[in-house]
């Protein structure tokens, strides 16, 4: 169960830029279609808003990809470093 | 017993006190996205391109960047100076600013401020929502027995349903009672009733308050205070320390966000859905709605107190699955009964009144020519079809298709559409019943308002508030499948469930007092 843990952290690890290559590129082709100020701003919000969620997605990824969810903690002592 | 009996009353008291609160506050917050389009009208004129970018910009501000900095703010804190003092504040800011907003002159009285009033009060409901909720489930959580955190904890999650439901229920009943003639009510509530329900919600903050002012901090908050060993520097704690970090965002892509979507579609885009694409009539779409809940809210409390028996992650993982599964057989479901071509093929069609109006296009010579005829099905089902043709002064016709629209469905069909959302309500139930216990036990008490906040308010105002929007915007690029929208959903609660089958763990914690 841990090696797949850590074998789908790689694809949490794509998902973030992938996600953000999606975004930004979708963003780019509404505002050009649509160019007024309420499509900009609906895409600039999505755009600025994603994009953090997207690099947490990659660290996420990372952390799985280390064996860090191998073990969960069981108690707050095990959470603090 | 005398003493299991103070206990049991001590924490009912805890119960109402938060839960009042926060359903108030979720009251507040709906009120304003429910009267979106009469409140665009009074402050926001699309005549006035900055006021329209106002408008925009309340919109999406308040609901999906402010949420999660007032979590940030209000989180650190309530691990600082405490929970009750913390979300008391909250509702005072929410209460004081829902109010304001009933007093704010119209964009024709005062100009520009009254847009820019409005969205600087609209901006402090997003911050103080953002910090409510981390607050409540906390204290709630904090004076709750271990092995009833579930179901304790369950009812701070029916709050947000029955916020919708009420905040629902004063607009009707408002936008009803103004006047004997229907009509003149409504007229008379776009332009002042609409007032009614932001003024009236002074009166429920204000009892709130005094409620939340007679309550004792949480006593495992107090504790950690006289020992001395409450955070120092919450938010880094929260989201710099390693440790903490990882269950943050396990929190967040293992459990917040797909829950996020499951309730926003479940409540929001159905509604939406069923009245913009369905074309049902304003009052039923609403009404329908309202059913839904009231079946539909004891299940919260029903899957807490389940979840208290068998762990958090697999109830909540059976509603995203669920969501993923069903979402596609209901919205089709929902086009299917309110279909007007199809349903002409199966049934006789009664023609009533017929209406025209003529008018000139603005800046030709061109007139647009709108018929508006009432119909009615055999099976009572009854709309209006509205053709909107063009005369060119060549004396050309341009035709458009006809639109279908204020379809008043008969009882068996409304019944359908309640029974329709009332099962996404009951997936919406799974996901957020247990979800405020399995946040509660997954971090420190030190840090637990920041750190839980944070994923809570990303999962919900962010992946779950732009729903809605997501989801219509796919419509409109895809536009040959109405059902396209559910897509966005579907692909965000099927990455949830599988990082959460992955990663989560189903321990109940018997011990929050770490």
């Amino acid at each position: 169960m841990n090696q797949i843990k850590r074998m789908f952290g790689i694809i949490w690890m794509l998902l973030g830029p992938f996600a953000i290559y999606y975004l930004v590129q979708t963003a780019l082709l509404e505002i050009s279609k649509k160019p007024v100020i309420d499509t900009k701003i609906q895409w600039g919000v999505f755009v600025v808003i994603f994009i953090p969620i997207a690099f947490g997605l990659v660290i996420f990824g990372y952390y799985a990809f280390k064996g860090e969810y191998d073990h969960l903690p069981e108690s707050s002592l095990e959470i603090e470093d | 017993m005398a003493d299991n009996n103070n206990e049991t009353k001590g924490i009912w008291k805890v119960i109402g006190a938060s839960s009042v609160g926060t359903l108030i506050e979720w009251y507040d917050f709906y009120i304003f996205g429910s009267l979106a389009t009469v409140i665009a009208n009074q402050f926001f004129p699309k005549t006035n391109p900055t006021a329209a970018l106002l408008s925009t910009l309340a919109t999406f501000a308040a609901g999906f960047i402010v949420r999660p900095f007032g979590a940030l703010v209000f989180g650190r804190l309530g691990d600082l100076i405490g929970r009750k003092y913390t979300f008391l504040l909250t509702l005072i800011l929410m209460g004081g600013s829902t109010f304001a907003i009933g007093l704010v002159p119209s964009y024709e009285r005062i100009g520009f401020a009254a847009p820019i009033i409005v969205l600087l009060l609209r901006l402090l409901q997003g911050l103080a929502l953002g910090g409510e909720y981390g607050g409540a489930a906390t204290y709630v959580a904090e004076h709750a027995p271990p092995e009833r955190r579930g179901y304790f904890t369950s009812w701070i999650q029916t709050t947000a349903t029955l916020g919708l439901f009420v905040s629902l229920g004063v607009i009707l009943l408002t936008r009803h009672s103004l006047d004997t003639d229907l009509q003149k009510s409504i007229a008379k509530f776009n332009d002042w009733g609409w007032r009614i329900p932001f003024l009236v919600s002074i009166l429920l903050v204000i009892v709130s308050i005094y409620i939340r002012l007679k309550m004792k901090e949480s006593p495992l908050f107090s504790k950690l205070k006289s020992e001395g060993k409450i955070s120092v520097n919450p938010l880094k704690e929260s989201f710099v320390h390693r440790g903490n970090l990882k269950m943050v965002l396990l929190a967040l892509f293992g459990a917040t966000m797909g829950q996020g979507v499951i309730w926003y579609t479940g409540q929001f885009y159905a509604q939406s859905f069923i009245e913009n694409v369905c074309k049902i009539d304003f009052d039923q779409s609403r009404t329908i709605i309202i059913w839904a809940i009231l079946f539909a809210t004891p299940f919260f409390v029903v899957f807490g107190a389940w979840s208290d028996k068998v762990g958090r992650k697999w109830i909540m993982m059976a509603g995203m699955l669920a969501g993923i599964l069903f979402y596609r057989p209901i919205y089709k479901q929902f086009v299917e009964l309110s279909d007007i071509g199809k349903l002409k093929l199966e049934q006789t069609v009664t023609a009533g009144e017929t209406s025209v109006k003529r008018e000139l296009i603005n800046g030709s010579s061109d007139s647009l020519v709108t018929t508006t005829t009432l119909y009615a099905l055999a099976d009572g089902l009854r709309y209006k079809q509205v053709e909107a043709d063009t005369i060119f002064s060549s004396g050309r016709l341009g035709k458009a298709a006809a639109i279908h629209a204020e379809k008043k469905l008969p009882s068996s069909t409304y019944w359908n559409f309640v029974w329709l959302i009332f099962v996404q309500i009951i997936f919406v139930t799974m996901v957020y019943g247990p979800i405020a216990a399995f946040l509660v036990e997954l971090f420190p008490t030190k840090i637990r308002y920041t750190s839980m906040s944070l994923p809570y308010h990303v999962g919900n105002g962010v992946f779950g508030g732009l729903t809605p929007f997501i989801a219509t915007l796919l419509t409109t690029i895809y536009t040959g499948d109405k059902l396209v929208g559910l897509w966005y959903p579907i692909g965000v609660a099927a990455v949830c469930l599988v990082i959460g089958l992955l990663y989560v763990n189903n321990h109940i914690d018997p011990d929050v007092n770490d």
